[in-house]
C-alpha cells in the first residue's frame, strides 16, 4: 500500500509538469482551433532567453518577468508573421508550418546556445515537501503556480470582456465579426498569451529536467495527450488531464511486468485511447454536434 | 452557455474533384519516359536515391489515399512501413523466401494490421485520430525492440537484408535492376490507386471525407469504407516498407520513428492533399530537400529546412498539385493563342 500512495505521490509531482504543458497547448487551441506542435520548442526557447538573463545578472523574478513579455510579443510576432498569411491556407498545411517552425527554433536555439545540458535555478528551492522524499518543494511550487494560473485563466475567459471576445472568435468567427470583436487580433492574442503560458511552463520545468534544446520533446508528446485526454477544449480538463497522465505513466512502470522506462510512454498513450474510444471529446471536454 | 455548441465547421480537407486527382495522358508518358531513361545516364549512388524517391512515393501516395480520399488523418503511417519493412526482412534472412514474393506478403500483413487498427480509429476524428496514430508510431520502435521477439528482429541491431542481384544474367548494376523493380511496382499500384479512387469505392470514400453524415443518409457503409481505407493505405504503405528494407539492405528499430511518419506527412502536404501524383514530388521534397538544408549550413540545417518549408507553404499553400493547376491554365491559354 505503501508503495502504491508513493508511486501516486511520483505521479502528481510528474504530472505537474505535463498539466503545465497541457495549460498551454489548451490555450492555443482555443485561441486557433489547431494543435500547435511548435509549442514545446517556444517554451524552451522562452526559458533559453530567461536562463541568459540571468547570466547576466538579472534576479529570477527580475528575468521571469521580462521573460514573460518578451515571450507574449514573441508569440504575436509569430502570428502575425507567419500565420496570418495561412489563415486562408489549408489545415493541413497549417500544421506543416508548425513542423517548420519546430524545426527553426530548435535549430536556432542550438546555434545561440548549443546542446550541453545546463543547470537551471528554481525559486522555490529543492528540499524534501512536508518531509515526503517523493516530492520535492519545487514540485510543489509547480503544482501550486499551475492552479493558479488555471485559476488565472479560467477568471479571464469566463468574467472579462475581452476573455468572453476571445471564446467568441474561436468557436464562431463569423458571427464575433458580425458583433464587432476584432477576430484576427483575438487569434494574435492567443498566441501570445499561449506562448506566456508556455514560457511558465518552460521555466517551472527546466529545473527537472534540465535546460538543452531537445528538453521539450518528451513533454510536450505527454502534454498534448493530457491536452486531449481532458479534453481540448477545457484548461480544467488539462490540468487534471496532466496529472492523471504523470500517475498512469508511474503505476503503469511499477505494477505491469516487463515494463521498463522505454514502454512506459506507449502504454499511456494506449491507456489515453481507450479512454478516449469510450469519450471521444475528453473527459471534460464537451462534444461538439456538426449541423450537415 | 448552453453545453452543446451547434457550429458548422468546414470539411477538414476540401474537396477534391475526382478528375483533378489525376494526371493528362500527355503528362503520364512525359512523367514515365523520365523514369525509364534518367537512371541510364547516372551514377549508382543516384539511382539509389531516385528507388528511395519511388518508395517513399508510395508511402506518400498511401497517405494521400488515406487523408485525401477518407479524409482520415494519420501521423502512424512509419508504424505500418516498420512492418513492412520488418515482414520482408524476417521472411527474406530466416526463411529463405525470395524478395519479390515477400512483398505481397508484407502488403497483406500490414492490410490486415490497419484495417484492424481502423476499428477504434473509427470513433476518433481530427486530433484525436492523429493522438491514436501518433501513440502507434511512437510504440512501434519500442515494440520492435522487445527482449520476446529479438530472435526474429534482431532487438536493437536490427537485421541486414542481402541485396539481390539481377535475374536471368542481365548485365546491369544491382543498384538499377532493383530501380526498375521497384518502378514497375510503383506503376502497379499508383494505377490500382486512381482506379480506386475513381471506382464506386473511391466514391464512397470522398462522400465520407467531405460529409460524413450526407454519406451515411446516401447508404454508404461508413465503419466499412472508413476501415477499409486505413487497410488499404497501410497495406501499400507496407509494400513501400518491405521495398525500402531490400534497398537499404537493413532494418532496425530506430530507423522507423515518428521522424518517418513526419515526413511522409510533409511529402503529402507538400505533393497536395488528395492529389495523387503530387505524391511523388512531395517525396522529392522530403528525400532532396534535407539535403539541400545540410549543404547551405551544417549547424543550421533544421531552420534552412523550415525556412525552406515555409517558403513553399507560403507560395503554393495547396502544394505541388496548384503547381500543376496553374500550368494547366497557361497551357490552355497557349493552345488557344
Amino acid at each position: 500500500m505503501e508503495l502504491f500512495t508513493n508511486q501516486i505521490l511520483a505521479g502528481i509531482a510528474t504530472g505537474a509538469i505535463y498539466a503545465c504543458m497541457a495549460l498551454a497547448v489548451v490555450m492555443i487551441y482555443q485561441a486557433i482551433d489547431h494543435l500547435n506542435f511548435a509549442q514545446g520548442e517556444m517554451a524552451m526557447f522562452s526559458t533559453f532567453i530567461s536562463w541568459q538573463l540571468m547570466q547576466w545578472g538579472v534576479p529570477y523574478w527580475g528575468a521571469f518577468i521580462i521573460t514573460l513579455a518578451l515571450s507574449f510579443a514573441g508569440g504575436i510576432a509569430i502570428e502575425r508573421l507567419l500565420f496570418k498569411p495561412l489563415a486562408k491556407a489549408p489545415i493541413l498545411t497549417n500544421v506543416a508550418g508548425f513542423i517548420a517552425l519546430f524545426a527553426i527554433i530548435n535549430s536556432v536555439a542550438g546555434l545561440i546556445w548549443d546542446f550541453t545540458i545546463k543547470q537551471y535555478p528554481t525559486p522555490f528551492g529543492s528540499y524534501p515537501f512536508l518531509g515526503s522524499q517523493l516530492i520535492s518543494t519545487h514540485q510543489a511550487g509547480m503544482i501550486g503556480v499551475t492552479v493558479l494560473l488555471l485559476l488565472a485563466l479560467y477568471f479571464f475567459f469566463q468574467f472579462t470582456r475581452i476573455g468572453l471576445a476571445m471564446r467568441a472568435a474561436a468557436s464562431v468567427p463569423e458571427s464575433a465579426r458580425l458583433v464587432g470583436v476584432n477576430t484576427s487580433w483575438m487569434i494574435a492574442l492567443g498566441w501570445g498569451m499561449a506562448a506566456a503560458i508556455g514560457s511558465i511552463a518552460g521555466m517551472l520545468i527546466a529545473p527537472v529536467v534540465f535546460l538543452e534544446p531537445n528538453m521539450m520533446g518528451g513533454v510536450l508528446i505527454y502534454g498534448f495527450a493530457a491536452a486531449v485526454l481532458g479534453g481540448l477544449t477545457s484548461p480544467l480538463g488539462a490540468v487534471v488531464g496532466g496529472f492523471l497522465v504523470g500517475i498512469f505513466e508511474n503505476l503503469a512502470g511499477t505494477y505491469i511486468p516487463g515494463v521498463g522506462n522505454e514502454l512506459k510512454l506507449p502504454i499511456a498513450l494506449a491507456l489515453i485511447i481507450t479512454v478516449l474510444v469510450v469519450k471521444p471529446a475528453g473527459l471534460f471536454g464537451r462534444p461538439i454536434v456538426k449541423r450537415v | 452557455m448552453s453545453a452543446v455548441q451547434e457550429v458548422v465547421t468546414p470539411a477538414a480537407i476540401e474537396a477534391v474533384p475526382k478528375r483533378a486527382m489525376t494526371l493528362g495522358y500527355g503528362t503520364s508518358l512525359i512523367m514515365l519516359a523520365l523514369l525509364l531513361l534518367v537512371p541510364l545516364f547516372v551514377k549508382n549512388f543516384i539511382i539509389f536515391q531516385l528507388t528511395m524517391l519511388l518508395i517513399y512515393g508510395l508511402a506518400v501516395l498511401a497517405l494521400n489515399i488515406l487523408t485525401g480520399g477518407s479524409g482520415q488523418f494519420s501521423l502512424g503511417q512509419s508504424a505500418f512501413y516498420a512492418v513492412g519493412a520488418y515482414t520482408s526482412a524476417i521472411l527474406m534472412e530466416h526463411a529463405g523466401m525470395n524478395y519479390a514474393l515477400t512483398l505481397p506478403v508484407a502488403g497483406l500483413i500490414c492490410f490486415g494490421f490497419g484495417f484492424l487498427f481502423g476499428q477504434p480509429a473509427l470513433r476518433l476524428s481530427g486530433v484525436y485520430l492523429a493522438l491514436a496514430t501518433f501513440a502507434l508510431a511512437t510504440a512501434m520502435p519500442q515494440l520492435l525492440k522487445l527482449g520476446y521477439f529479438e530472435h526474429w528482429t534482431g532487438g536493437v541491431q536490427g537485421l541486414v537484408v542481402t541485396k539481390p542481384d539481377a535475374p536471368f544474367g542481365l548485365p546491369i548494376s544491382q543498384d538499377m535492376w532493383l530501380y526498375y523493380f521497384t518502378l514497375v511496382i510503383t506503376i502497379a499500384i499508383y494505377i490500382f490507386s486512381v482506379n480506386l479512387l475513381q471506382s464506386r469505392s473511391g466514391r464512397a470514400l470522398m462522400a465520407i471525407r467531405d460529409n460524413e453524415i450526407a454519406a451515411s443518409a446516401m447508404g454508404v457503409d461508413v465503419a466499412l469504407y472508413k476501415t477499409l481505407a486505413f487497410g488499404v493505405s497501410a497495406g501499400i504503405t507496407g509494400i513501400a516498407g518491405g521495398l525500402g528494407a531490400i534497398a537499404v539492405q537493413f532494418v532496425a528499430p530506430d530507423a522507423y520513428t515518428i521522424t518517418l511518419a513526419i515526413s511522409l506527412f510533409l511529402g503529402m502536404v507538400v505533393g497536395g492533399v488528395g492529389w495523387l501524383p503530387g505524391s511523388i514530388v512531395g517525396s522529392a521534397f522530403i528525400i532532396f530537400v534535407p539535403n539541400i538544408a545540410e549543404g547551405i549550413s551544417k549547424g543550421l540545417s533544421g531552420a534552412v529546412f523550415g525556412v525552406l518549408l515555409f517558403l513553399v507553404i507560403f507560395l503554393v499553400p495547396h502544394g505541388a498539385r496548384q503547381v500543376a493547376i496553374v500550368a494547366q491554365q497557361l497551357m490552355g491559354k497557349l493552345k488557344r493563342n
